[in-house]
């Protein structure tokens, strides 16, 4: 009997919910031409940033206070990961290495794996894509490889460094930017020095994005093996 | 209707299919790779919908990466859901 009351009230409540939510929508004008901060990007995009990818310029160009909070929130939730499984001593426990299939396919793969995330990474501001999808990418390839094969580690002591040098990287580049230009994550290299202008649609192009898509991309490769380094490998006790 | 559209509509019911199945499943490593499928199909949907970053980077952590760590910690913990008094089915489970 309470279980059905409670029941018919959520019911109820859903439908409500539902109704308020559809009522909202429905002053939305889908499909329509509205968006003036959209068409605003899509215009002045190319004098302004040097990229092609709208998108990357908008979230590395004119969003890039957003971009350096969302690497801090991996950051955190990478150190988090860290924190909750730390021990003394831990190994990895595994006995049964991959099958055959795995470990022949994982050394044929994981130089082109990485090779592609790096090259989503690098060419962020030409073609889809960009520091976050590359860096996951290259994190796939050091999942390969702990799958692979049972004795397998990633590098800690380098890893460490390198992933907090990327984010440092990443501040600085926006330092010198408030240096030069008068804000933080200002784009100095093409608004003050102009590299580039006439090589847009190429790799060297696009003012200060490949730059911090490279640091951004090294940065989230290194913390997602990070973390699973973390989830695979067991205390061991003596 | 053409090709395109329908197959959208089969990836889509694809997806609605193994979202169920991986609630339902009480093997969670079955439900686990449940759960990756719905990041794949995901993708390839992102991917259809002109959409080609957000596709890679639905396939690289969804599909790869989550679905990776779920099982680690599956291994680490219980492989089956143990059986609760309480079962109805997955349309009045509030």
């Amino acid at each position: 009997m309470v279980s059905l009351l409670k029941r018919s009230l959520a019911i109820i409540s859903i439908l409500v919910i539902g109704y308020w939510l559809a009522q909202g929508l429905a002053g939305v004008p889908f499909g329509e031409d509205k968006m003036l901060v959209g068409h605003y990007y899509l215009q002045h995009v190319k004098e302004q940033t040097g990229a092609v990818n709208a998108v990357t310029a908008v979230v590395v160009n004119y969003r890039g206070l957003d971009t350096l909070g969302e690497v801090t929130v991996l950051f955190i939730a990478s150190t988090g990961v860290a924190a909750l499984l730390w021990r003394k001593k831990r190994e990895r426990t595994a006995k049964v290495g991959g099958s055959p299939v795995l470990t022949v396919g994982t050394k044929f793969l994981v130089p082109f794996v990485m090779l592609f995330g790096a090259y989503i990474f690098i060419h962020g501001h030409l073609t889809p894509g960009g520091g976050f999808p590359g860096g996951a990418t290259i994190a796939t390839a050091f999942l390969l490889l702990y799958m692979a094969f049972t004795i397998y580690e990633i590098p800690h002591k380098a890893f460490e460094k390198v992933e907090g040098l990327a984010g440092m990287g990443y501040v600085l580049v926006g330092l010198i930017g408030l240096a030069i230009g008068g804000y933080f994550l200002f784009d100095w290299i093409w608004q003050d020095w102009q590299w580039g202008v006439d090589n847009i649609g190429r790799l060297f192009s696009g003012g200060f994005i490949p730059i911090i898509y490279t640091i951004i991309g090294i940065k989230v490769g290194t913390e997602l093996s990070g973390i699973v380094d973390n989830m695979l490998k067991e205390e061991v006790r003596e | 209707m053409n090709v395109i559209g329908l197959i959208e509509y089969i990836i889509v019911a694809l997806m609605v299919i193994s979202a169920i199945l991986a609630v339902e499943w009480r093997d969670l490593l079955a439900a686990a790779v449940g759960m990756a499928a719905v990041s794949l199909f995901a993708s390839i949907l992102f991917f259809m919908l002109q959409a080609p970053d957000v596709a890679m980077t639905e396939a690289a952590i969804g599909a790869a990466l989550s679905g990776a760590i779920v099982i680690f910690a599956v291994k680490r913990t219980q492989r089956f859901e143990t059986e609760e008094e309480e079962k109805p089915g997955w349309w009045v489970r509030w």
